[in-house]
């Protein structure tokens, strides 16, 4: 542990820390002792089986579940956790939201506000989460909108959208809060075939622009090998190999990630 | 002709009917009043109902229970002839308008806490994704999806509680059924104004029902 400080002190501190991390759906263990580090602008993406936990991963780090034990740290602060007298307490909401702020996530199923406008699904919370002046937010937000190629649909309802379009706008929103960390998860998984691409290209341009860290959970193999540092075999509530997407893909150890790519790439 | 005009006095409608407007205003008033109280005690009571707070959601789902499972007519007595009892007096006016609105809060509690369970959990997720604070989360994201859908339920039982408002008679309101009963009882003959009571209700409730209808049409989920 101390070692690990100084090391990391010389290095580069890892932006997101999981020490031991364990989550448990009554009987059904998603995440067992997970230790995992993500550097400050890595690219990393999570593959694995259904239902291995991957997801879990985004969500404790979300703060959309609780870990039932262990720690994660963001950006050196623990995020469930508050240090009082060198101790580590549950943390508070005030708590929860201030190391939240470092932290973005792009859904599944979008989730964009079905009441707004797509130009005010991506400023809403930059003007009442973050106090930015309304129309420098809006500025930034037309921006952001035109980086995913909809500068056009602005005034459109998520409604009026396409899946691909609704996702474009799902991933504006959560880069107008300037995250640190950016989560995907599973971010194509709802849309058809052939608007997977337009999304991708997205994220393929984020992660080429290189600052920000991306964690991604997905089954498109063929994108997380073209754009991941590092690439994670997940199984049964831990890490089961890791290491550069070639090595991964083309020579991986662990007989349970062959068959895994095994089973996934003759599809 | 003739007869019908023996049967219903013309001249005496025309002579009731400035009265009993001036009734249907009180009605509409009190209906008016009470549903806007119902609307915030109802939302209030959805809230409480879910909070985490045992001491504040079993309490208030008690409150909700019992006010549902009792009658208005005893409500309105309960407060008009106890409150006065321990000092409270308020004019028959506002204790008719707090009984309708506490008593049909119970109601639209129900259609609030339907609505709010209607947003889908990635609602809630994507604005604490976001980051923002609980208020908001309720004012900005959840509040103004959930209560467009709702517009029907509650003009359904706005409705309701306008001729519910009838009873506001057994406290002495001077609303629409009592103006007609007092006339009534004043001139020995009830028909003309109560049938008249009785269209005018009709009059005001029956466009509100297709006023809902439509709602319910541009709302369907």
């Amino acid at each position: 542990m101390q070692d690990k400080a100084m090391e990391n002190k010389n290095a580069q501190e890892p932006i997101v820390r999981f020490e031991k991390v364990t989550k448990a759906f009554g009987e059904l263990v998603v995440l067992r002792e997970l230790d995992f580090e993500l550097g400050p602008s890595e690219k990393v993406t999570v593959i694995g089986p259904s239902g291995s936990g991957k997801t879990t991963i985004l969500r404790v780090l979300m703060t959309l579940e609780k870990p039932n034990a262990g720690v994660i740290w963001v950006d050196g602060e623990p995020l469930w956790h508050k240090e009082v007298n060198g101790k580590l307490v549950e943390a508070d909401e005030k708590h929860l939201r201030k190391v939240r702020g470092n932290i973005g996530m792009v859904f599944q199923h979008f989730n964009l506000f079905p009441h707004m406008t797509a130009l005010r699904n991506v400023y809403e919370a930059p003007v009442h989460v973050r106090g930015v002046p309304k129309e420098q937010a809006i500025a930034r937000a037309q921006g952001l909108l035109e980086k995913v190629g909809l500068a056009d649909k602005q005034d459109q309802y998520p409604a009026q959208l396409s899946g691909g379009q609704k996702q474009r706008v799902a991933i504006a929103r959560a880069l107008a809060m300037q995250p640190k960390v950016m989560l995907f998860d599973e971010v194509t998984s709802a849309l058809d075939p052939e608007l997977v691409g337009e999304v991708l290209g997205v994220i393929r341009e984020l992660a080429l622009e290189g600052e920000m860290a991306l964690l991604l959970v997905t089954h498109e193999m063929g994108f997380a090998r073209e754009i991941s540092d590092r690439v994670i075999f997940f199984d049964n509530g831990n890490i089961v190999e890791q290491g550069p997407p070639k090595t991964i893909f083309d020579d991986p150890e662990n007989p349970r990630t062959k068959q895994f790519l095994g089973a996934t790439l003759r599809h | 002709m003739n007869d019908l005009r023996e049967f219903f006095d013309f001249a005496y409608i025309a002579e009731i009917l400035p009265d009993l407007l001036e009734g249907l205003v009180v009605t509409a008033q009190a209906s008016l009043a009470g549903f806007g109280v119902a609307l915030i005690l109802g939302l209030l009571f959805a809230l409480a109902r879910r909070s985490e707070n045992g001491w504040l959601s079993q309490p208030v789902g008690a409150l909700v229970e019992f006010v549902r499972s009792t009658p208005l007519l005893v409500q309105l007595f309960f407060f008009f002839y106890v409150l006065p009892r321990y000092g409270i007096r308020l004019p028959a006016f506002i204790i008719g308008m707090f009984a309708l609105g506490l008593h049909y809060g119970t109601y639209t509690s129900e259609v609030y806490r339907a609505g709010i369970d209607a947003v889908e959990r990635g609602q809630w997720e994507a604005a604490k994704a976001l980051n923002f604070s609980p208020m908001d989360v309720w004012v900005r994201i959840i509040l103004p999806q959930s209560i467009p859908p709702m517009f029907p339920a509650l003009g359904n039982y706005m409705v309701a509680m306008f001729k519910e408002s009838a009873q506001l008679f057994a406290i002495t309101v001077p609303e629409l059924m009592s103006t007609a009963q007092n006339i009534g009882a004043r001139n020995f003959a009830y028909l003309e104004p109560f049938t008249l009571a009785g269209a005018l209700y009709f009059l005001i409730s029956y466009p509100s029902s297709l006023l809902v209808q439509r709602l319910e049409a541009r709302y369907a989920r």
